[in-house]
């Protein structure tokens, strides 16, 4: 993986350069979207632990789901003269004119999760976001292996439609299965992202399905939509987990206790860490001038239920989502 | 504006607005004392570049205000507008300038159409603007609901022009349309008859139609005139961003009020200055910049901040009142009363 390598090479300079400049206390300001969902509180919790390891003085304005404000904390952090800027954009658009305020400072700037508009790729150092293609297509591929290569098909929960993460990792999983002509999605219907939704579209999916008999495996385009299916299936008499494989993204506490009862298989994370990477990038390109890749793509960590799923929960139960 | 007045009657009247200025100037000071990078114009022109778009609907709340009237539809305006251009600019072909010329004529037209159901059905402010922001926000809607970049050349131009003061300090497009608006509003407030009807509205609206003032004429007016100045921020908004996005500028007619409220003018309408609202919008924008150079506060912070001013500036506002009533005065001349007292 050519990403991973860069990312691997960046973490170490970055680790180097920590460890040998220590007394240099490096500020950076986080515009963050806000707190709209759970793994965007988790977001800003891990970006805090993040920093604190690294020394950086972080500082962080919570945008309240307003562009205007972005515009407004970056002006600011531009005038308090920190080393870096961090932006989760919260639309593609409109931010050629205060990202050149930036430039015009020097003042790096690296985008977290989202990636802005193209006009504006000489405006930024570095985007680090996941693919979520990629992710998509890691739980497709867990899915061939464990189906291993007998007849499965699978009924799948799509996020909201018309999001581009629902459709990115529609078509991953897509890719993932492309090769396995055992596989085969049978059924597909949006469950919005939501529990209840999730829920509701697993039952209509059982009772089409022969009371589910048919049903080899779900796959669904987030966790939450999993935790309601895995409540459907269990009320329909299944077992989740054993009659049918389970495999999802986002990688949220609950997933963790579902998989260390046994009733949920797999996960695909889409870490929260989008500041750690990022630091690393800005501190390289602040003590030697290296110059990141435009993109910084983060691991999609898959989790199965040999990962020690109970752990995992504790260590993430506290971050906010 | 208060050359007829005598000195200490005109202290008195300008006591709220005196006392706005000076909670803004102690805390910027405080600001300053704080962290060493406030104290600079950078900071001060990024005050006046990023609450442009505030400013400019603050004044015409302020006139709506005063005339005992509110505007609750001027933030779906402002985002009908940034998306009309965006589309407009983009999609249809239709040059920059013709544009915001059309989209100041649709504005305008809507405020006096919304002007005109207030007067003429003689229904309450409140209802009509607050249909006035759903219709506004459900076309914008309508219209797109993706943020759409505009790229016209006329756009870049704008918002690379700026006065520079030394380092980085900039006097931007929308910074200069808003004091451009701002001194416009307070000469077409305080020294024109229109400005005079404003008043007289806001203190009894069958005294001032008894004094032979068109009544029906000066409401659609004021409602046209607050409806056409979110259309120019709406323009100045989608400067800011050069883009169209029909969740633009939610809930910006409540900070313009709160605004015009801590900026002294009287909720019930009859007194109050246009720069008053100015300085209102400049210790929002204070208290959104102290946070972000805090950077460990809640951003929510700023909400509550600005709700114990206006909590504060209210109190203030019915002390005034409560003083000059015990001196026998009309509360509309609750300042003038307190400064003889």
């Amino acid at each position: 993986m050519n990403f991973k390598a860069v990312l691997l090479a960046s973490a170490l300079s970055g680790a180097l350069f920590s460890v040998g400049a220590n007394a240099a206390e490096l500020t950076v300001g986080f515009s963050q979207i806000g707190s709209e969902s759970g793994w965007r509180a988790a977001e800003t919790t891990v970006s805090k632990a993040e920093a604190k390891k690294r020394n950086v003085n972080l500082k962080i304005a919570d945008a309240q789901q307003k562009q205007e404000n972005q515009i407004k904390a970056i002006r600011s952090f531009i005038a308090q003269g920190v080393d870096a800027i961090f932006l989760a954009p919260v639309v593609a658009t409109g931010w050629d004119s205060v990202l050149k305020e930036a430039k015009e400072a020097s003042i790096p700037v690296v985008l977290l999760d989202r990636d802005i508009d193209p006009s504006g790729k000489e405006l930024y150092l570095t985007a680090v976001t996941s693919d979520s293609v990629h992710e998509g297509k890691v739980a497709g591929e867990w899915l061939v292996k464990t189906a291993a290569g007998k007849p499965c098909n699978v009924v799948e929960l799509q996020g909201t439609v018309g999001a581009s993460v629902a459709t990115n990792r529609k078509k991953g999983f897509e890719d993932g299965i492309a090769g396995a002509s055992n596989v085969k999605i049978v059924r597909s219907q949006t469950g919005d992202f939501t529990r209840a939704k999730g829920k509701e579209v697993m039952e209509s999916f059982i009772k089409a399905e022969g009371g589910g008999k048919t049903i080899c495996a779900v796959y669904a385009h987030n966790d939450d939509m999993m935790v309601g299916a895995i409540q459907a299936m269990k009320e329909a008499g299944l077992k989740p987990g054993t009659d049918i494989l389970t495999v999802s993204i986002d990688a949220v506490p609950d997933i963790f206790k579902a998989m260390a009862a046994g009733e949920a298989n797999a996960t695909v994370e889409l870490t929260p860490n989008m500041a750690g990477p990022a630091f690393d990038a800005v501190m390289a390109f602040k003590a030697k001038g290296t110059v990141p890749p435009k993109w910084i793509q983060t691991e999609s960590k898959l989790y199965t239920q040999a990962d020690n799923p109970m752990a995992v929960y504790e260590s993430k139960k506290d971050l906010g989502y | 504006m208060t050359s007829s007045i005598s000195a200490p009657a005109a202290l008195g009247r300008l006591l709220p607005v005196l006392a706005t200025t000076l909670v803004f100037i102690a805390g910027f000071l405080v600001c300053a004392s704080i962290y060493p990078n406030f104290a600079s114009m950078r900071v001060v022109m990024n005050l006046l570049t990023d609450n442009a778009f505030l400013g400019i609907v603050a004044v015409g709340m302020t006139f709506v205000i005063i005339s005992g009237g509110i505007d609750l539809s001027v933030g779906s305006v402002i985002g009908f507008t940034t998306v009309f251009l965006a589309l407009a600019i983009e999609r249809w072909g239709v040059p920059p300038l013709v544009a915001f010329a059309m989209i100041l004529l649709i504005c305008a037209a809507f405020g006096a159409g919304m002007g005109a159901v207030i007067q003429y059905f003689d229904l309450p402010p409140f209802i009509v603007t607050l249909a006035g922001m759903f219709l506004a926000r459900g076309l914008s809607f309508l219209l797109s609901t993706q943020s759409i970049p505009i790229n016209a050349e006329l756009y870049s131009h704008l918002s690379d022009y700026a006065l520079r003061f030394g380092a980085g300090a900039r006097l931007t497009v929308p910074a200069m349309i808003m004091l451009a608006v701002v001194a416009s509003g307070m000469v077409l407030l305080h020294l024109t008859r229109f400005g005079a009807n404003v008043y007289a509205l806001g203190g009894s609206r069958t005294a001032t139609a008894l004094m032979g003032v068109n009544v029906n004429r000066s409401t659609v007016l004021i409602y046209t005139l607050s409806s056409a100045l979110a259309g120019l921020s709406g323009i100045v908004f989608s400067l800011y961003t050069s883009s169209g996005y029909s969740l633009s500028a939610v809930g910006v007619e409540l900070d313009a009020i709160a605004a015009v409220v801590i900026g002294g003018t009287l909720l019930s309408g009859g007194y109050g200055f246009v720069f008053g609202s100015f300085v209102g919008v400049l210790i929002q924008g204070l208290i959104q910049t102290y946070i972000s150079f805090d950077g460990t506060l809640s951003s929510w912070w700023a909400k509550i901040a600005t709700g114990l001013l206006l909590f504060a500036f209210i109190a203030f506002q019915q002390l005034t009142l409560h003083i000059a009533g015990r001196s026998g005065r009309r509360p509309r001349l609750a300042t003038a009363g307190a400064a003889q007292s």
